[in-house]
């Protein structure tokens, strides 16, 4: 049965959890939008054996669960030495994994930047990182604007995974909250709702952006 | 160890597999309700996508794991595994059955029309087989990635192939050789349905025989 | 629906014969923009008609409104007697396939079913439609394909076949359910030249054997004359001559058709 006091009561808690959850993936997106560029700047500028075992490598994570990878940091790492706590381990494995993705978006927006603007550069004789920084690059950031605040929704989801790996963010509040009284019904509905109205409210703004953008060609 | 590896492999591919069908048909039910020219097919419809999309999918196994029997409603794990994660999966795929749905070339459908086609065979024999070839590269990574959502479900006790893991990880304590196993197992089978997809997409091409560039 | 009041009816009191097409102050607006204004059109059983005029005059959109496959603002039409469309225009997808089931339309771009064979093509309204056996509907197809010379292509599909042959096939598919009216949309201009012949001849000879009534949108004055037994001239949504096409080619009455057959029939100077 449903209590609506319940409701109630556990919001502030969750609440708190969600804040947890944006600093992760606020961290994480940062962490993915720089590890995306590298990764593309490998692939492309890096001679070609290292650059075909950069892109495996890449493949090997984007094809594989985010939570093994989670797993993988958390439990695996320290018998490497390397003990890192929860939070960044979280940070770590939503960083990497969405960085392959990134560079994805990366790529498409690179390849969007019509053929002429390479022509003339090149017509003009114009040093490669005039091209890239004063050409390409401009031109490719607006269209992908959109792409990546995709990516920083579809993370914010992903982000209910660091729970298992220990994190306390919204997901983990609501379990032990569950667990605690033996009441999960209020707790998890509560904390899939929060995660639907944001996200929603995000790719509303995402959308009314996209449509900004493109009101002039109307 | 082998042993449980394989036997959760199995179960990955069983629960990918059945969440894949549940997953298909509620996107084509889905996608083709949101193309529909009533309000009021298309609202249930937009509701679903809008709140299944925008939620976490281990949220939302959580929430038909956990939640729902304080209300009376209990399902086995492997079926709230499969239904959680199917309808995820529709969810996303709807809006890719829509928009192919709406790449078809409107001649088809007006050709159609001007046969006076009943609306069933109008859908089903004509505007649904130019429209799968277009849904064939989407559902290709969809389907990679519903592989990989079926590791949550190692989260609600089914003993799939993350879930052997971490308990060979926990009794053997021998944690890089079991994490590298099933990095490259779950590699292989993404392999596998990559592969599968692209025989799919070839042989859809073909029965269509070339696109025909007809207005 | 039908029992409302018969203003066929009443015309036929009034002393005109009941026409195969009948068109009253038919109007279509897109917004501001009027294509079809007030027309007035009467096409007889068993007539040829060709619809001249320039880009925008409405002749296309005449014919989706005969074909119900776009809804008037306004007006009222007939055909063989069963009112199509009236005021208002709120008739039911039922209704209209009713009178639909009366007409056959030809697409300028074919719009084959990529995924069919031409037999299935043809075949398939009359199965889906008149519920007849495929063997039944097969059969039907395979003379259809023959009369329009492409009984040796049955099994072949449309992305194996030349233009000309697609549009054949359109043809037959469109009169595979033994339509009273044939409707023609402009059906070879999308045609590369050396394929234009086949397609015209093959509706010449479709008229000349057959009593069926056609409308004919098209660009192709000489095939116009050849092919029909009235010519109208369309501009800005209304009739603005009709006639034989001896008379409106030879001699047109106004100066608008002048300018139009001018422009039309001198390209080079």
């Amino acid at each position: 049965m449903w209590h609506w006091s319940v409701a109630w009561h556990v919001l502030p808690q969750l609440l708190h959890g969600l804040k947890v959850t944006v600093e992760a993936t606020l961290l994480g997106s940062a962490f993915a939008m720089v590890g995306g560029g590298v990764l593309l700047f490998a692939r492309l500028g890096l001679p070609r054996p290292l650059a075909v075992a950069v892109r495996f490598l890449s493949e090997l994570i984007r094809r594989t669960p985010l939570l093994v990878q989670l797993y993988f940091y958390f439990y695996g790492l320290p018998s490497l030495g390397i003990t890192l706590p929860a939070f960044t381990c979280g940070v770590l494995g939503l960083g990497i994994h969405y960085s392959t993705y990134v560079a994805e978006v990366y790529r498409a927006g690179i390849q969007s930047v019509a053929q002429g603007q390479w022509d003339a550069s090149r017509a003009l004789d114009l040093p490669g990182t005039t091209v890239w920084g004063r050409i390409v690059i401009p031109q490719a950031i607006k269209p992908v604007l959109p792409a990546l605040g995709n990516q920083v929704i579809a993370m914010f989801k992903d982000s209910a995974l660091l729970s298992v790996i220990t994190v306390t963010e919204m997901m983990a509040t609501a379990r032990s909250i569950g667990s605690y009284s033996y009441d999960y019904l209020e707790p998890i509905t509560v904390a899939a709702c929060l995660y639907l109205v944001v996200s929603y409210s995000a790719g509303q703004l995402i959308r009314l952006y996209e449509r900004q953008q493109y009101a002039w060609v109307n | 160890m082998v042993h449980s590896l394989a036997k959760g492999t199995l179960v990955t591919v069983e629960v990918t597999a059945l969440a894949a069908v549940v997953g298909v048909l509620l996107s084509l039910v889905a996608g083709s309700l949101r193309s529909a020219n009533s309000r009021l097919l298309r609202l249930p419809a937009a509701i679903y996508v809008e709140v299944f999309r925008g939620s976490s999918a281990l949220a939302q196994l959580y929430f038909i794991f956990f939640a729902l029997p304080l209300v009376g409603v209990t399902f086995s794990p492997l079926v709230a595994g499969v239904l959680g994660l199917g309808l995820n999966f529709g969810s996303y795929g709807a809006e890719v059955v829509r928009g192919a749905l709406r790449s078809v070339p409107v001649g088809q459908r007006e050709a159609a029309v001007a046969l006076n086609l009943p609306p069933a065979t109008r859908f089903f024999r004509v505007i649904l087989p130019s429209a799968v070839p277009v849904m064939l590269p989407s559902l290709n990574n969809m389907l990679i990635d519903l592989l990989k959502n079926s590791a949550l479900v190692s989260t609600i006790t089914i003993s799939e192939l993350t879930f052997q893991g971490t308990l060979i990880r926990e009794n053997t304590g021998a944690t890089l050789s079991v994490f590298a196993i099933l990095f490259v197992i779950y590699f292989a089978l993404s392999s596998v349905i990559d592969a599968v997809m692209r025989l799919a997409e070839r042989r859809s091409n073909r029965a269509l025989h070339s696109p025909v560039r007809t207005a | 629906m039908l029992g409302s009041t018969d203003l066929s009816t009443l015309s036929a009191e009034a002393g005109t014969t009941h026409s195969e097409i009948e068109c009253r102050a038919l109007t279509k607006r897109f917004g501001d923009l009027v294509v079809l204004d007030a027309l007035d059109l009467d096409v007889g059983r068993g007539e040829k008609l060709a619809v001249i005029g320039p880009s925008g005059s409405g002749k296309t959109t005449l014919l989706r409104l005969l074909m119900a496959l776009d809804k008037p603002t306004s007006g009222r039409v007939t055909i063989g007697g069963e009112i199509l469309w009236d005021e208002p225009s709120k008739r039911k997808e039922r209704d209209l396939r009713k009178v639909r089931a009366k007409l056959g339309y030809v697409f300028q771009h074919f719009n084959l079913f990529p995924h069919m064979t031409a037999l299935r093509n043809v075949a398939i309204a009359p199965m889906k439609v008149r519920k007849m056996g495929r063997q039944e509907a097969e059969a039907k197809a395979r003379e259809l394909l023959a009369s329009v010379g492409l009984g040796d292509k049955a099994d072949s599909y449309p992305a194996q076949l030349s233009g000309g042959q697609q549009q054949r096939v359109a043809i037959a598919r469109a009169l595979a359910l033994d339509p009273e009216v044939m409707l023609f949309d402009e059906v070879t201009s999308a045609l590369d030249p050396e394929l234009v012949g086949e397609v015209q001849r093959t509706i010449v000879e479709l008229g000349d054997r057959s009593n069926m009534t056609m409308v004919l949108v098209t660009h192709e004055m000489r095939f116009a004359a050849r092919v029909a037994n009235r010519v109208a001239f369309m501009e800005h949504g209304r009739v603005v001559e009709m006639g034989s096409p001896e008379q409106l080619f030879g001699d047109p009455q106004e100066p608008r058709t002048r300018a139009f057959l001018k422009a039309v029939l001198e390209p080079l100077y």
